[in-house]
């Protein structure tokens, strides 16, 4: 008993040191928020097409029963980083033959139209949410966002911020074809 | 009329209090109902930016924290009670929102660890404490010592 008294403080002091180094991990991002939308079905919503663009808007009805998982991207005109994902976005559906569409988030239709005029459009469908309720539904903090929504309508994974630069394209990457395996399981 | 009373009070401590907050809200936001609007306030108080992390909604001047105070005035509008309010928007945006963590589960550890380091640390002390009292006070003399002693005070009377 007083063996096990004396190791007492030993046992305390290894319990904290091992909580305080979780806690000065580099890689540990403390404000990253967990999503409560994983493994959830995608939320209601039902977005019209920009205006004066003859690309469809899409509801959620339109991500679920696909027979392949995917890419809804939020974007907006205004968003500097978005510029820098776009050319990611659009070599990832030439490369990957795989689905996206776009969320264009509290954006003047007619920046909108000027901004994918100069470069280019990679989305399938574009839904534009003016008031920005969609993106609540989304549980959105901010733009650029990234889901990966299964052929179910499963929400499978959620990148925040821009995916550019090495490391985040490659989890990206990691996380698409782990969405496309579970979808040829699963079929 | 002293329903209508409290009212007047109420909506004259609103005015009263709206020049001592530097405010996000906007006054178009705001709800022609004063009891609402002073519930939509205290429920703000309780949500957590999602871009400003440290700051409540009801005191940010970000987009989706304003979206998100409309979002709770629409909501109490519609008849819904504080609890669905809250319930509504951490159904989007999960416990994180929620300045005060809900007691679940998950959170056990962090509602009873207080507590329970608060024991551990009051139970070492007192068992420190114990033993130093016991130190202090050493047991009387055994017959043996006492007889040693009362020899040895005598042969000192004696020189």
């Amino acid at each position: 008993m007083v063996r096990l008294l004396a190791a007492l403080p030993v046992l305390v002091a290894v319990v904290f040191g091992a909580f305080l180094l979780w806690g000065l991990n580099p890689n540990r991002d403390p404000s990253s928020i967990p999503s409560v939308l994983i493994s959830q079905p995608v939320p209601q919503f039902d977005l019209p097409a920009v205006e004066g663009m003859d690309v469809p808007g899409f509801a959620r009805a339109d991500l679920v029963g696909n027979d392949a998982p995917v890419i809804v991207n939020v974007f907006a005109s205004w968003c500097v980083p978005c510029r820098a994902e776009h050319a990611v976005l659009t070599r990832l559906v030439r490369d990957e033959n795989v689905r996206l569409f776009g969320i264009n988030y509290k954006d003047k239709p007619e920046d909108a139209r000027a901004w994918l005029e100069e470069l280019g459009n990679p989305y399938e469908k574009i839904g534009s949410d003016l008031e920005g309720r969609a993106g609540i539904e989304w549980g959105l903090s901010g733009v650029p966002e990234t889901f990966i929504v299964g052929g179910d309508g499963t929400v499978l994974f959620r990148y925040v911020g821009p995916i550019v630069g090495e490391e985040p394209q490659a989890q990206f990457r990691a996380a698409l074809r782990q969405a496309q395996t579970r979808a040829e399981v699963g079929s | 009329m002293k329903q209508m009373v409290h009212r007047l009070i109420l909506a004259l401590l609103l005015a009263a209090a709206l020049p001592m907050t530097a405010l996000a809200v906007e006054p178009d936001e705001m709800l022609a109902d004063p009891v609402l609007e002073a519930r939509a306030r205290e429920l703000s108080k309780e949500l957590r930016c999602v871009v400003c992390q440290n700051q409540d909604i009801d005191s940010s001047n970000a987009g989706v924290a304003r979206d998100l105070r409309l979002l709770v005035r629409e909501r109490l509008v519609a008849g819904d009670t504080d609890q669905e309010v809250l319930d509504y928007i951490v159904a989007r945006y999960g416990d994180f929102v929620l300045f005060k963590p809900p007691f679940k589960p998950e959170t056990y550890a962090l509602w009873f660890a207080p507590g329970v380091l608060l024991l551990i640390g009051s139970a070492a002390v007192a068992l420190i404490v114990m033993r130093a009292r016991r130190r202090r006070n050493p047991s009387a003399l055994s017959d043996e010592e006492e007889a040693a002693v009362n020899e040895l005070l005598a042969r000192g009377a004696k020189e």
